[in-house]
């Protein structure tokens, strides 16, 4: 089989770039990763068809090997299609997260954070306590349930169940009135 | 051409789609939104019932889409395993979308996010199970886990609230980089093979160097092993799943994460049989069960510890693959199907408990088996299942693995024979102590305790059970603790359907005849008989004490069915089974 080798490098270093930026915390270019990586796969797909060749319409008197390989282009579509769909979602997620957080951020989960307070949990790479929140755009009001932000854990059973149970929330206000 | 009932195989995935088709539709109209879902996948679930019906004797078919021959066209196949898979999915799916629409009617509240979605993405995630089950090439099934992670991504964000955004970017940018190393080695398979028909690989994939083989077969594993949450691929989970609504974090729980070790099964023994990389995946096993369970005692959220919980029984999944002998593939059969079962209803029940107590943190549960006693025996059942306590399906299915490993007796084996028992013992310990701090402890005793869990009086409780708890959404879970039960009390019939699939699988001539015909597969019949007994034998057969240990496995010795015939289905096992009468009490006795 033969290769494009300019092709071959171009791959590569999409590939390469596409995880670099994919290891960063800002969400923009993790998408960018990601759309960096995918076109990289689609590359190595068109490529896995070998060398080019005749369209592959069928015609007299030509051998089997003139012909293009058109299957992985067909694969290939759909892989761009799926890739078009996923990164239009990624931005779609990235665009709520600021306007909820103001963050670009890849966000710290809440229970790690808890675990990491309750046993005091040594960050090697900054050489210190894991840090709660860093982004200086956070506001201080969380949006979803409208209280104060605060770095340490304060137990409100509303908070949990602030999507999905409003039911117990009518309950207690029952309760309340009785 | 005749007609078969085998012949509506596509219509498993295309009837959710035109459901969901429709749902969109109707977006205006929440009622009728629900009849159609509902219906879509009542009509599912029977249309795969008759489906199991029909390959629980009758082996593997294929249906080659618009008539496209198998190598070159799309191709479907049903056998023993992906039919029971597709049935199981399908019920699980229809219980908690019922659990949902209660849920839904219970709020009598439609502002909490888009729902007009909620419908028919479930019905696009159904289509994307289903496809991925029946893919007949590798491409397919990178369709199919698309379509079920697009739908998934859109689950997990309903409502688009700040906690499920975070958790939705990781899985999202997770699911995303697995299904890129997926769709590479997909690449890779075909530059070296010129195919991505599962069939024709089994037959062209053995001609590469063992190099090459090697490079490509562990690519896929991880890029399914992102998918199935093994060890240490598995960190994305219990940061993502707990943050759903209730009935969506039931179904992921169940289904997605068995979609991965589906397609791990499925490649294992049809593309790269043999027993080249078993010590690294019975490593990767014992790793992921005992570093899960580890995780769940460390969790005070019932959600998350569950989540946890998962990951840990994904390894018992992974060491009955490692195994590659009959009893050991016919024990992850059997526990795929339980577990399934059983890790949904856990959710679902969460999901109640946290309706009925205003919280899932043990830490501020209490008294809940004297608020609601429906709701401890609702817990109670699949928490012991899941823990694997005798005689519950549970159990069977780890006794199973737990006879393959000690027959197979390696070192290797007998390590994991002992991590699947501490991990055992230490899933009892993490459900005893939910049990014995949300259901048994005084309400009294709780700090900082919800008034749900304190009622004035009697009546007081029965009042809010009825309003918390209403009947729609404890039906459905009633009917999938019901059906995990089911599953301890048909084991003898699941185990030896389990074990003919297994049997199936690791033959491969049934799936290869099915999809290229017999002729073509005639051609490498013996090749294909030589190696399988060849890999089979010293596994099944062992040293001399093995048999004494595992009397199972001698009732379906691979040798004899291969030397008779190379494509033996039932009709071979029960003529083994006659031949060895004394072994079939043996089975009896060990399957009840």
């Amino acid at each position: 089989m033969t290769l494009n080798l300019t092709l071959l490098v171009v791959m590569g270093v999409m590939m390469a770039v596409g995880i670099y930026l994919l290891l960063e915390r800002s969400l923009t270019r993790v998408l960018l990763g990601i759309i960096l990586i995918s076109n990289g796969v689609n590359l190595l797909i068109l490529q896995s068809a070998g060398r080019a060749g005749e369209s592959p319409l069928v015609r007299d008197g030509m051998d089997a090997e003139e012909y293009l390989d058109p299957m992985p282009q067909a694969l290939l579509l759909t892989a761009i299609v799926i890739a078009f769909a996923l990164v239009s979602f990624m931005l779609a997620l990235i665009y709520r997260s600021w306007v909820l957080a103001r963050q670009d951020e890849v966000a710290d989960d809440e229970e790690d954070r808890r675990v990491a307070e309750a046993v005091g949990a040594y960050d090697p790479e900054e050489d210190a306590e894991v840090s709660t929140e860093t982004s200086e755009f956070i506001d201080e009001l969380d949006p979803n349930t409208g209280k104060l932000r605060t770095s340490e854990y304060v137990p409100e059973p509303e908070q949990d169940t602030a999507d999905e149970g409003p039911a117990s929330k009518q309950a207690e206000q029952k309760e309340g009135r009785k | 051409m005749e007609f078969s009932i085998i012949t509506l195989v596509p219509l498993a995935v295309l009837l959710p789609f035109f459901g969901a088709a429709f749902a969109f539709a109707f977006y205006r109209h929440q009622n009728i939104q629900r009849s159609i879902t509902v219906g879509t996948l009542i009509i599912t679930v029977v249309l795969e019932t008759f489906l199991l019906s029909e390959v629980w004797n009758g082996g593997t078919h294929a249906v080659s889409l618009a008539g496209w021959p198998a190598p070159f066209g799309i191709s479907m196949v049903i056998d023993r395993f992906s039919s029971l898979m597709l049935v199981i999915s399908s019920a699980i799916t229809l219980a908690v979308l019922l659990y949902a629409v209660g849920q839904g009617a219970a709020e009598e509240k439609n502002d909490s996010g888009p729902v007009s979605i909620f419908y028919p993405t479930y019905l696009i995630l159904v289509a994307g199970v289903s496809n991925a089950f029946l893919a007949g090439d590798l491409f397919n099934m990178y369709v199919g886990f698309e379509i079920f992670l697009t739908a998934s991504y859109v689950l997990l964000t309903l409502g688009g609230g700040e906690a499920r955004i975070r958790a939705g970017v990781t899985y999202v940018v997770v699911s995303i980089l697995s299904s890129m190393l997926f769709l590479i080695t997909i690449g890779l398979i075909y530059a070296a093979t010129g195919t991505v028909n599962l069939a024709d690989l089994a037959l062209k994939l053995g001609d590469l160097e063992p190099s090459t083989q090697l490079m490509l077969h562990v690519l896929l594993l991880v890029a399914f092993g992102i998918k199935a949450a093994v060890f240490p691929l598995a960190f994305w989970l219990p940061d993502s799943y707990p943050t759903a609504p209730a009935p969506v974090t039931a179904v992921f729980a169940g289904l997605l994460t068995k979609v991965g070790i589906y397609a791990m099964i499925r490649t294992e023994t049809l593309l790269f049989p043999g027993e080249r990389i078993n010590t690294a995946l019975m490593i990767v096993a014992a790793l992921t069960m005992i570093v899960g369970i580890m995780g769940a005692l460390a969790q005070t959220d019932i959600k998350r510890m569950l989540s946890f919980t998962l990951i840990s029984h994904i390894g018992y999944l992974v060491f009955g693959l490692a195994l590659s002998s009959i009893i050991g593939m016919a024990a992850t059969i059997y526990y795929v199907a339980h577990h399934i079962t059983i890790q949904t209803t856990l959710f679902l029940v969460t999901g109640l408990i946290e309706r009925r107590a205003g919280t899932s943190n043990v830490d501020r549960l209490g008294g809940l088996a004297k608020l609601s006693p429906a709701l401890a025996v609702l817990f109670f059942i699949p928490a012991m299942n899941l823990a694997g306590i005798p005689p519950f399906s549970g159990f069977v299915g780890k006794l199973g693995m737990m006879q393959g490993g000690i027959a197979e007796n390696t070192w290797i084996t007998w390590t994991l024979v002992v991590a699947s028992v501490v991990t055992s013992l230490l899933t009892l310990l993490a459900v005893a102590r939910i049990w014995s701090r949300g259901f048994w402890r005084k309400a009294e005793d709780v700090e900082e305790r919800s008034r749900l869990l304190t009622p004035k009086s009697l009546a007081h409780a029965r009042a809010a059970n009825k309003r918390l708890l209403p009947p729609t959404m404890v039906l459905p879970t009633a009917a999938l603790v019901v059906l995990s039960v089911a599953f301890t009390v048909f084991a003898g019939p699941l185990m030896n359907f389990s074990r003919a699939a297994a049997q199936d699988m690791y033959e491969r001539t049934p799936y290869l005849e099915a999809v290229l015909g017999e002729e073509r597969v005639d051609g490498v019949r013996e090749e294909l008989v030589e190696f399988t007994t060849g890999h089979l034998i010293d596994l099944t057969t062992g040293d001399d004490g093995a048999a004494e240990f595992a009397p199972i496995r001698t009732s379906l010795e691979p040798e004899h069915q291969t030397d008779e015939d190379g494509s033996s289905t039932v009709e071979d096992g029960t003529e083994t089974d006659a031949d060895n009468p004394e072994h079939d009490q043996h089975e009896e006795g060990s399957g009840d």
